[in-house]
């Protein structure tokens, strides 16, 4: 290995200008003659407009323009998936305005932008729009939707975007009816808000003299916003529409969507024939950036007397939002019942959902994507069924794992995982969390008053998204493959233009390893390019822990072309047959001669091709591949988080929290392990600290801004154990799984199972996430008066 | 933020004066919670007097009182020598407030005059019997703050220094709110001779109280193990999102046995 | 309008603001110091953070004719040409950073409580970090770099 190739910890390329302030984020950036926008949002969660005076704003000092929904008339923000209903009928799709179309339903709801030479006027003016709204009664509770609640679009009274399943419920009842023993839960799946640190801002820009428009836009997939804003919402053709994301400050998911504001911008733009930034400020981005999670789970399963899993049956009503944000419908459907099966050989599983519309922010998918809450509520329900049958935690486990020879393993729920060992991460787990010091640990915490326990999540998930045919087949209105083009320069450097985007995964890094490796060139000479719709070809961009695992595939196939390619350059300088040119080490040579040539030399000749046989041999050297995986990737592992709670005030502290990840071959292991502490940030963060919380009546978001949104600060966590265990991806050339989720998927239930482990011996049998300060102690609290009951 | 004036003042008297001729004036200390409040459109002044120049920053002690200048940021507080000998729970107190930057910007008088219901220092004011001086006079904590965000204050009077007497022993414990860090109950107690002191911030409807009761318990037994058996204030506690009026209620007894047992 | 001046990162400069712009709008769009970033807007998440005459300072919670006067320094002012600050090398030694975007005011945060404490310890790190806010990293490795990078400040002195 050498020391900045595959597997090396290489120091990030990129940090040198984020460290020195010279990053260059959407809201850095200023265009010529560049005017502000300001967007202004409904208060309510559901009225109708039944008008907006306007004359007062456009006399305010500074504007340019103002405009409504009734300006700007464009097409439906797309949803990227379909979803059919049990039935085999297709969804409820309700018509997704950029700007509201005489009905706002929630609150923060794009009502009118207005545009002005400063931000500050266009703020100031924006108070100054009169709208006169006719507030209606809101569905904010999904229960309360489903069951006869106002309807959130007028043509769907049932508020049901669909009603699907997947599995034979009659098979699996006829399991449940024989069971031996059956645990049940109902599960809070919390509601979250990602929040990367970089608001989201879009600077939508003209050029009279082209005819194109540009869009700077804060996204995790820039393509996909040319192709869904373009060809759906404004109907600009791809030739006349550059979207730009350049440095993103972090996405989790909820930059991947094509939001209303890129739209807007872009339009009013087209209109005022003038470059227009909107940046957001937080508390528009609580109430305008999709949500994530949010389900209520109702989950059963049924074990033998043996303790092994013989059927699962989950009923999952997923909150939709107002309206269909571009993933949302695939996250509770595909992304979350067909992971059920989880790391366990239970061989009947049936899942019904349904999708929920409510005036709430659109939810869609954040970090994880469906595989958390599916992980959650398995994982919780294995714990509680090792509890009710006295089965050890690691035990129930071990009786229950897919066998380490059973890949390929086929699973009742449409996934076939290529790769895995679930022992081998379990056990890891198990000797970093020193699970044999655990008593010891306990009675000495017991001491000081303290209450100690120890909760475990054995998880596996499906990432590196996705098949094309597979997704198709599922409702995907996209392929998820990945374009990379390799572009080497005459003197040898080379300049990588993927589809992939990174917005912290240190990709300028991790992908030069690879290029660096494969065509032994120095790492300095490798340059990645990504993010602008005019230099690279295409992409699907960067989400479900695809980067590398398609991202990169695509790049070595492409890398693959590059070195056949220069094999044939090397062989037509060294009179020799393409056939027998080997290349290592940065080196052309022929078979069984001193002859060779440098990686360099060749790509100079590429360019410099004085006496090429032209009809055999083209000139340059630059190769373009598009790579689409046979196959889901299966990272998996197991956590264990032993947490210490004070039962006087209800603070629960992590002690430790040590992650054990089969996350395939690493290439950068310092990248690897920093992707699953920030993973396992965000999932500690959701057991235990965040939680969007409306008000049912009013519809306002009560935890808009970090003065009540719990984020974790550094204080809130512990140093993370961190450790890898390789199974390789069978189906892929790197043999890699994908790290970015793993954190987030496997942690939450090991949290919430600890914590419950501790207070079991009180009487607290479960306890929701987030699992606050007073959430723990009232449980606390409650438990002691129905033992006192007794 | 809306458009505002903004003027300096060089003394205390300057200030008030330009507040007086103010119609709607404010005066900028550390702008830890104005500056906040005005970005988010809460408050709108016409005049934004700031007090930096106005000379009003200083610790002093004067035999067995820590006279500290309303300018002085928590900062110099924590960091103050005098401070820590003749007081130390203040300083632990200030050094506790909020994050390092709000803490080295952050001022005394900005915090008191606020009055907010989470805030620190009220806590330390009415816990230590602290004196407000103000251009106009002095206050006892009892009279200056008068409910949620109120003081006694006049439109045109302004805070020039705090005096803290000398307690035999004292201990701050704040148990703060998860997302904003202020004080979901903070509990000041003191003790000097048989009289105790308990008061309490983050929890009471109308800002910081004095917890009667079990100052009356612990006037007669100081010791952890009577908070316990007292009765706790009951009614008009903050009821909110992050804690119950019942949590609340838990925390004054665990963060009151805490300060007790630092004493 | 106010006429304001102050040193920024060494150098003399001046400006023109209403009185409602504040020290990183003035930094931001005046001085085109795009380093300095805005998070939040209740002075909570710290990406703004930089040092005013040598105390760690949120920008975003002071006017800039508060800061008249003043001597500052910001994430651009650290490097000594393509030679970073022991701070901020240690920040891409011990991979502190993901996104990058609460990162300079993450590093002016660690500087300053560098300088204030003398030995830091990891408790002490994460509770002197309590105003700036990382989405990205889990702190796990932010930690790990103010500890090294601190040690490196001294060790440099």
């Amino acid at each position: 290995m050498s020391d900045t190739g595959i597997g090396a910890a290489v120091r990030r390329k990129e940090d040198f200008r984020f460290l020195t302030g010279q990053g260059n984020y959407t809201d850095d950036i200023n265009r010529p003659n560049q005017t502000y926008g300001y967007i202004v949002r409904s208060p309510y969660a559901h009225a109708t407009i039944n008008s907006i005076d306007t004359s007062s704003v456009k006399e305010a000092d500074g504007v340019v323009a103002v405009f409504t929904g009734e300006d700007m008339q464009v097409g439906s923000i797309p949803c990227g998936w379909g979803v059919n209903n049990k039935d085999g009928s297709p969804m409820n799709e309700p018509f997704h305005p950029a700007l509201a179309q005489g009905k706002v339903r929630h609150v923060g709801d794009q009502v009118a932008i207005v545009i002005a030479e400063t931000y500050a006027q266009a703020k100031d003016a924006a108070e100054l729009l009169e709208v006169d709204y006719e507030e209606l009664p809101a569905s904010i509770n999904m229960e309360n939707a489903v069951n006869g609640g106002p309807a959130v679009h007028d043509d769907i009274p049932s508020n049901l975007c669909y009603d699907w399943e997947l599995g034979d419920e009659a098979e699996v009842n006829a399991v449940f009816d024989n069971a031996h023993h059956i645990t049940s839960l109902d599960i809070v799946n919390n509601r979250l808000v990602a929040n990367p640190m970089e608001p989201r801002a879009a600077i939508g820009e003209y050029d009279t003299a082209t005819g194109e428009y540009t869009l700077f836009t804060t996204s995790q997939n820039p393509h996909v916003i040319r192709l869904l804003m373009g060809a759906f919402v404004l109907q600009i053709p791809e030739h006349k529409l550059r979207v730009v994301a350049p440095d993103v400050g972090g996405g989790f998911g909820t930059k991947i969507y094509h939001y209303a504001e890129e739209a807007i911008v872009t339009w009013a733009a087209g209109q005022i024939k003038r470059p227009i930034k909107w940046t957001c400020e937080r508390a528009d981005a609580f109430v305008s950036d999709a949500h994530g999670r949010d389900n209520l789970t109702h989950c059963e399963l049924a074990l033998d007397a043996d303790g092994k899993f013989i059927g699962l049956r989950v009923y999952t009503k997923a909150n939709m939002g107002a309206y269909l944000s571009t993933f949302s419908t695939c996250v509770p459907t595909y992304l979350h019942s067909t992971l059920l099966a989880g790391v366990y050989t239970t061989p009947v599983i049936y899942s019904n959902v349904k999708a929920v519309f409510t005036n709430t922010v659109p939810v869609d998918a954040y970090r994880g994507a469906g595989r958390p809450e599916a992980t959650y509520l398995l994982e919780r329900l294995v714990d509680r069924a090792a509890r009710e049958m006295g089965i050890p935690q690691d035990e129930i486990r071990r009786k229950n794992f897919i066998p380490t020879d059973a890949f390929p393993y086929q699973t009742p729920v449409a996934l076939q995982y290529d790769s895995g060992d679930y022992f081998a991460t379990l056990e890891g787990a198990q000797k970093m969390a020193d699970v044999d010091g655990f008593a010891a640990r306990k009675a000495e915490a017991a001491s000081r008053g303290k209450l100690r326990g120890l909760g475990y999540s054995t998880y596996v998930e499906a990432c590196g998204i996705a098949p094309s045919a597979v997704v198709g087949s599922l409702g995907a209105r996209a392929g998820l493959f990945e374009s990379a083009n390799i572009r080497v320069h005459p003197t040898g450097s080379v300049t990588v233009y993927t589809g992939s985007h990174s917005h912290g995964q240190g990709h300028e890094t991790t992908f030069a390893q690879l290029v660096s490796d494969t065509l032994g060139i120095p790492i300095e000479n490798v340059d990645i390019s990504h993010g602008d719709t005019n230099k690279v070809a295409f992409g699907m961009g960067t989400y479900g822990s695809r980067s590398l695992a398609v991202g990169g595939e695509a790049m070595m196939k492409a890398l693959n072309k590059v070195v056949d390619k220069a094999k044939k350059i090397a062989a037509h300088v060294l009179e020799a047959d393409a056939g027998d040119i080997e290349f290592a080490d940065g080196k052309f040579a022929v078979t069984g001669t001193d002859k060779e040539m440098a990686f360099g030399d060749v790509a100079l000749t590429a360019y410099v091709p004085h006496n090429f046989p032209h009809d055999e041999l083209e000139p340059g050297l630059e190769e373009q591949a598009f790579y689409d995986p046979n196959n889901f990737t299966f990272p998996g592992g197991c956590h264990i988080c032993e947490v210490e709670i004070d039962p006087e005030t209800g603070v629960t502290e992590i002690v430790s929290m040590s992650a054990m990840d089969d996350v395939g071959r690493v290439i950068n292991p310092m990248i690897v392990e920093g992707q699953i502490q920030g993973g396992l940030a965000q999932g500690i963060g959701q057991a235990l600290l965040e939680g969007a919380v409306y008000d049912e009546d009013s519809g306002q978001l009560l935890n808009g801004s970090y003065m009540d949104y719990t984020m974790p600060r550094a204080d809130d966590l512990p140093s993370f154990k961190v450790g890898t265990s390789e199974t390789l991806c069978a189906h892929n050339s790197l043999g890699v799984k994908g790290c970015g989720e793993v954190g987030a998927i496997g942690s939450p239930p090991s949290v919430i199972n600890a914590i419950v482990d501790a207070l079991w011996d009180l009487g607290v049998t479960d306890i929701s996430m987030p699992a606050t300060p007073q959430k723990v102690w009232h449980a606390i609290q409650d438990a002691k008066m129905a033992q006192a009951a007794e | 933020m809306y458009e505002f004036n903004y003027d300096k003042a060089n003394s205390a008297a300057d200030a008030a004066s330009k507040l007086a001729a103010s119609d709607d004036g404010k005066v900028l200390a550390g702008g830890q919670t104005l500056i906040p409040t005005m970005k988010q459109r809460l408050a709108a002044p016409e005049d934004v007097i700031d007090l930096a120049s106005a000379g009003l920053s200083g610790i002093a002690v004067d035999g067995d009182i820590v006279v500290i200048g309303a300018m002085t940021t928590h900062a110099t507080v924590a960091s103050s020598s005098d401070v820590q000998s003749v007081i130390p729970a203040l300083a632990e107190l200030a050094g506790n407030i909020g994050d390092n930057q709000v803490r080295t910007r952050g001022t005394i008088g900005g915090s008191i005059a606020n009055n907010d219901p989470a805030a620190d220092y009220p806590a330390a004011c009415m816990g230590l019997g602290a004196t407000i001086i103000t251009t106009k006079r002095g206050l006892s904590a009892e009279e200056f703050f008068t409910g949620l965000f109120e003081t006694a204050l006049d439109e045109d009077e302004i805070i020039t220094a705090v005096k803290f007497p000398k307690v035999d022993s004292a201990n701050y414990q704040k148990f703060p709110n998860p997302a904003s860090r202020y004080a979901l109950a903070g509990v000041f107690v003191a003790k000097t001779g048989s009289e105790v002191r308990v008061a309490v911030t983050g929890a009471g409807n109308d800002g910081v109280f004095r917890a009667h009761k079990l100052e009356e318990a612990l006037a007669a037994n100081f010791s952890a193990d009577v908070v316990d058996i007292s009765p706790m204030p009951e009614d008009s506690m903050i009821e909110d999102l992050h804690a119950s009026a019942a949590y609340r209620k838990n925390l004054i007894g665990v963060m009151t046995k805490r300060a007790v047992q630092a004493c | 309008m106010v006429k304001i001046s102050m040193t920024v990162n060494g150098k003399n400069v001046e400006g023109e603001v209403s009185p409602r712009t504040l020290l990183v709008e003035f930094i931001r769009e005046h001085l085109k110091l795009t380093g300095t970033h805005v998070g939040c807007d209740t002075s909570q998440c710290g990406a703004c953070v930089i040092h005013v005459d040598g105390d760690s300072a949120k920008s975003c919670t002071m006017l800039a004719v508060q800061a008249d006067g003043s001597n500052i320094i910001t994430i651009e002012g650290l490097a000594n040409g393509e030679e970073m600050h022991p701070m901020q090398a240690a920040f891409k030694e011990n991979h502190g950073l993901q996104c990058g975007f609460c990162t300079p005011g993450m590093v002016m945060s660690a500087i300053d409580l560098a300088n204030k404490n003398g030995d830091l310890t990891e408790e002490l790190v994460r509770e002197g970090l309590e105003g700036n806010i990382c989405r990205c990293t889990g702190y796990h490795n932010i930690v790990k770099s103010v500890l090294d990078g601190a040690n490196a400040m001294k060790a440099a002195e």
